[in-house]
């Protein structure tokens, strides 16, 4: 309820700035882990959401966490938790916090930051082994996060 | 939510600690190679400096049935072609001396000890020497012949040749003395997140050995098989090719085989499998 009203506020601030309809990064307010406010400012797509998360090429959430739903996905990992009930156990914006930056959740947690720019020691370009210079592109866009999230709070027990 | 945030915090450290006791132990099983070569491949403690283990498991032991067995029998395995291709170069002469490595070593069995101790303090140098430093020191200062690169066939090669004669000996790398600067370096390295995805070797290969990302059943990173033959590589890999492959993996700038870096995490991670047989070469996916 409390978030309802805060988005409800936020809201008309976002439609009358649209180059500020996206989150940057470094501008993501976490409290106590979660984050209320959408990335985008838009509802996340779950159909997209369940690509990102299979796709080795983008989330590949599926390389530790297992997904019941997801039965034509190869090679579900164990090294998170399994996230049947997901939409259960958290709040959305729980989820984004946890999507986006899951250590502010889970202290030192082996999970990497997805919505992040740094820094990070001896950042490499890709999975060339090379260095990259300057700033790097968060693993996912804002829209994937949403999307991802939009995803998760499907998966209800 | 307080509530909330610490029953989820609590539920993943309880399912990281009981990672093992799931569905992804590590294979129960033991290694004969030839039928007389019995291997170490676990023991329940592991050595009182490394903190974060409890016991030791080789890699075999995380690798499937088929995998396993090809490293039982010299004829299966494949990376006995490196020794065997080896032996043919420690008799061949090479360099302006006109000396082979029988020259001066006789049989390769004489090397029986030697891959159980690297990386070791090389006095004379004064800095730490990986097997790959000794073989081309020999090569220079004693054949005149030219280095070989770190992860050329013929390096690779002889390293497989050299450990193959101590399979079965305990790994026993010192740590003390001047090798502790070198050990604490390497410690360092283990615990560093590196790269985008902030990923320590420890991250995988301590709180994780015997779970899976995707396909990949993790093991603890045991370097006592090495060089091993890579079945998806379909050759034999050296140690740093191996940890340049993993920080690579992070989405890090990774370091240089025969670097300085990875000389010290050589000897951290080999002294995290002290007890445990040489296998080398030894077979991986």
């Amino acid at each position: 309820m409390k978030r309802q009203i805060l988005i409800g506020m936020v809201l008309p601030v976002i439609v009358g700035t649209a180059a500020m309809a996206e989150t940057a990064p470094v501008a993501v307010a976490y409290e106590e882990g979660a984050v209320a406010q959408s990335l985008t400012g838009m509802p996340g797509n779950p159909d997209e959401g369940a690509n990102v998360m299979s796709n080795r090429g983008l989330g590949n959430c599926v390389a530790c966490h297992a997904v019941s739903a997801m039965p034509d996905v190869a090679f579900q990992g164990n090294v998170g938790p399994s996230l049947d009930g997901a939409g259960d156990r958290w709040e959305e914006a729980q989820l984004r916090g946890i999507v986006s930056d899951a250590k502010m959740t889970f202290d030192g947690t082996i999970m990497p930051s997805f919505y992040k720019v740094g820094p990070y020691i001896r950042q490499g370009d890709a999975f060339t082994g090379k260095a990259f210079e300057g700033e790097l592109p968060p693993l996912l866009t804002a829209q994937q996060i949403e999307d991802v999230v939009a995803y998760l709070m499907t998966l209800k027990e | 939510m307080n509530m909330r945030l610490l029953a989820g915090g609590c539920a993943l450290a309880a399912l990281t600690l009981t990672g093992l006791s799931a569905t992804a132990d590590p294979a129960d099983d033991t290694l004969v190679v030839n039928g007389e070569i019995n291997m170490i491949t676990h023991t329940e403690k592991a050595p009182d400096y490394i903190e974060g283990l409890s016991e030791q498991y080789s890699g075999w032991h995380f690798r499937e049935d088929d995998t396993r067995v090809m490293q039982a029998d010299d004829f299966d395995n494949p990376g006995m072609l490196g020794v065997e291709a080896a032996m043919g170069v420690w008799d061949t002469a090479d360099g302006t001396e006109g000396k082979a490595c029988a020259s001066c070593h006789e049989g390769a069995e004489s090397m029986a000890g030697v891959r159980a101790v690297m990386p070791k303090f090389n006095e004379e140098k004064g800095e730490m020497y990986t097997m790959e430093m000794y073989i081309n020191q020999c090569r220079t200062e004693r054949m005149g012949a030219e280095a070989w690169d770190w992860d050329s066939a013929d390096m690779v090669n002889m390293t497989a040749l050299i450990s193959s004669v101590s399979r079965g000996m305990p790994m026993n790398v010192a740590i003390d003395g001047p090798a502790a600067p070198y050990w604490e370096q390497g410690k360092e390295m283990y615990y560093t997140r590196y790269g985008q995805l902030e990923l320590s070797c420890s991250n995988c290969h301590e709180d994780n050995y015997g779970n899976y990302i995707r396909a990949d059943h993790l093991s603890q990173g045991q370097i006592n098989g090495f060089p091993v033959y890579r079945l998806k590589d379909a050759k034999l890999s050296s140690i740093h090719n191996r940890f340049k492959g993993c920080i690579r993996d992070t989405r890090a700038e990774t370091f240089k085989p025969g670097s300085p870096e990875f000389i010290a995490l050589e000897l951290y991670v080999a002294s995290r499998g002290n007890g445990l047989s040489v296998e080398g070469p030894s077979v991986r996916n």
